[in-house]
């Protein structure tokens, strides 16, 4: 098998640290320099899933939100993508995108459109309707409502949605080498015995979630100030 | 003030100050109703004055109220903005010369108090300092510190103040109509008791046309210089002062919207500066006064003394006059100007008389 070779190549078989498959501050310390290439390519892979599934479920969203027969049909079809198994759609992609990146992208992208694509037009919906009817009152027309007034008051929805699909996407990325896409699945699924192996590259995707979904969180803070402004007694 | 010259210098002063608003048969049938929600009403606001469409609920006076800046398109007659035709213009651009303010006010909550009012100064391009010169002086007109209200946001002020906020933002491009939509409903009585004073004192500076809708005859009667009462079905039952409403009412109808009690509505109408006071021998008793004029106690022919209660103030109307009076069981009381100097007595017989005479118009 091509994992026990791995695993010969990784640690020898000696009566040491590495040999017990323990967890080896220096070994760590030696090799971390090996996790850096599948940590920027899972970091590369969930950026590019999530920018790309944003970009398609938000106009998604906002075409529903004017028509809102739409809302049906979309839902449903995302929500097949979403059910299918990763693994499985991985496979079946090869025949058509081949392996590497793209099947993998293809595959993740999938798997955020409905939770974007949901929470985009909810937080469109949950626009008070006094404040649209005040601001068709006003003189504004329907894009200047929604990009000055609907979008704007959606954004702790449309943010919240984004911090679950990016959560999720570096969950699913670790699979993204069965499509020969690399990232950190590579590396935990290469040793999967050897603690130190996976103690590092499962700790770096979860320090990478972890990560980006602060960054998201921050982002939503600096844009919606009003949500945290409070009555002055 | 130097921020507010400059406001008013570069304000949009080639636009009339009021216009005049005609509803020319308008009528709205909605789709697959038999009724229409507004059926041809034809009526006039002079420019300048407050137009109050009262009614029960699904009398159509908001539909009316709505078919004015387009926001619902009539389906026949016409509507005139200082005699032109509303059909002809584009929806937003129609919208953008006309204030509005709705009753839960609509403040856009993710806009500090600032950016709010700036919504159509915005949209018509105004320039950065006119627009800051602009807001300052909307908000000491509705009598907000700017400088405190300024950069809040909607959700950081109390029920009035976002209210006042919602008239300076129909205000920010001095439009010549302003349509209001209970804009007081939200609020508590005694709050919007002083929000009603304070419009109808800020009014007398502006003098706007305004279109006001209420469900309350109370509210019609004190804002309305004419009050429209509708009746289901979208008619009109009656366009008229409300001295006239409540003297004349055109229908059972109107004479059941405006209630039994419309004789005391009616004393609602006037303050007791508009009538002829008593001015002392018409009383058994003397009123003493301290050296300022202000009262003191009455006086009997024997001596005795008793409080000169209830004193009764010039600007009071003569609804409250009397609820004074009826309270302290007395048949009269001193009246006192503003600076508590007494000007007259004020008693029952006069109100009685009052009542028979013609009451404002």
């Amino acid at each position: 098998m091509t994992l026990e070779v791995a695993q010969l190549q990784i640690h020898h078989r000696t009566d040491t640290c590495e040999s017990r498959n323990g967890f080896c501050p220096s070994w760590i310390a030696d090799h971390f320099g090996d996790y850096v290439h599948p940590f920027l390519q899972h970091l590369v892979l969930t950026v590019l899933a999530v920018a790309i599934g944003f970009a398609i479920s938000f106009t998604l969203a906002l075409v529903a939100h004017r028509r809102r027969w739409l809302v049906n049909p979309i839902t449903q079809v995302t929500g097949i993508l979403y059910t299918i198994p990763s693994v499985a759609a991985f496979f079946l992609l090869l025949p058509i995108t081949g392996r590497g990146t793209d099947t993998a992208l293809v595959a993740l992208v999938s798997y955020v459109l409905l939770i974007i694509f949901r929470n985009v037009l909810a937080g469109l919906d949950n626009v008070p309707e006094e404040t649209r009817d005040a601001g068709r009152g006003m003189g504004l027309t329907d894009s200047q409502l929604l990009w000055r007034v609907e979008i704007p008051l959606a954004m702790p929805e449309i943010m919240a949605g984004l911090r679950i699909a990016t959560t999720t996407t570096v969950g699913l990325a670790t699979l993204a080498f069965f499509a020969g896409a690399g990232g950190l699945g590579e590396k935990i699924f290469s040793d999967i015995a050897y603690k130190s192996n996976v103690v590092v590259a499962g700790g770096l995707a979860v320090l990478l979630a972890a990560a980006l979904d602060g960054l998201i969180l921050l982002t939503q803070r600096a844009i919606t100030p009003w949500t945290r402004a409070v009555a002055q007694p | 003030m130097h921020s507010s010259d400059s406001a008013h210098t570069s304000g949009p002063s080639s636009r009339p100050a009021a216009a005049t608003l005609e509803f020319r048969d308008a009528t709205k049938l909605y789709p697959g109703q038999t009724e229409p929600a507004v059926d041809s009403l034809s009526l006039t606001v002079p420019a300048g004055d407050i137009c109050v469409l009262v009614g029960p609920s699904g009398c159509g006076k908001t539909t009316a109220m709505r078919m004015a800046n387009r926001m619902i398109d009539m389906t026949a007659g016409d509507i005139l903005l200082d005699g032109r035709s509303i059909k002809e213009r584009k929806p937003a651009e129609l919208r953008r010369e006309i204030g509005y303010a709705i009753q839960q006010i609509g403040l856009f909550p993710h806009l500090s108090v600032a950016d709010n009012i700036a919504t159509v100064p915005r949209l018509l391009g105004w320039s950065k300092e006119r627009i800051r010169a602009r807001v300052e002086e909307l908000l000491e007109l509705v009598s907000l510190d700017p400088g405190e209200t300024r950069d809040r946001y909607p959700g950081q002020l109390s029920g009035g103040q976002r209210q006042r906020v919602g008239v300076a933002r129909a205000l920010a491009v001095d439009p010549p109509l302003m349509l209001m939509d209970e804009p007081f409903g939200a609020i508590d009585p005694i709050n919007r008791e002083r929000l009603q004073n304070e419009f109808l004192r800020l009014q007398r500076e502006i003098r706007k046309t305004i279109v006001f809708v209420t469900h309350d005859i109370d509210e019609a009667i004190k804002m309305g210089d004419r009050i429209a009462i509708m009746q289901r079905g979208g008619k009109l039952a009656q366009y008229a002062p409300p001295a006239e409403l409540l003297m004349q009412p055109a229908n059972s109808f109107v004479e059941d919207f405006v209630g039994a009690d419309r004789a005391l509505k009616r004393l609602s109408l006037q303050r007791v500066r508009d009538i002829d006071l008593w001015q002392g021998d018409e009383v058994p008793y003397e009123l003493v006064t301290d050296e300022q004029g202000r009262p003191v106690s009455w006086r009997s022919p024997d001596g005795r003394q008793s409080p000169a209660t209830p004193v009764l103030e010039v600007d009071d109307v003569l609804r409250d006059a009397l609820s004074d009076l009826l309270a302290e069981e007395a048949q009269y009381g001193p009246v006192v100007d503003e600076r508590g100097k007494v000007v007259g007595i004020l008693s029952i017989e006069i109100l009685a008389h009052a009542l028979h005479e013609e009451v404002g118009a």
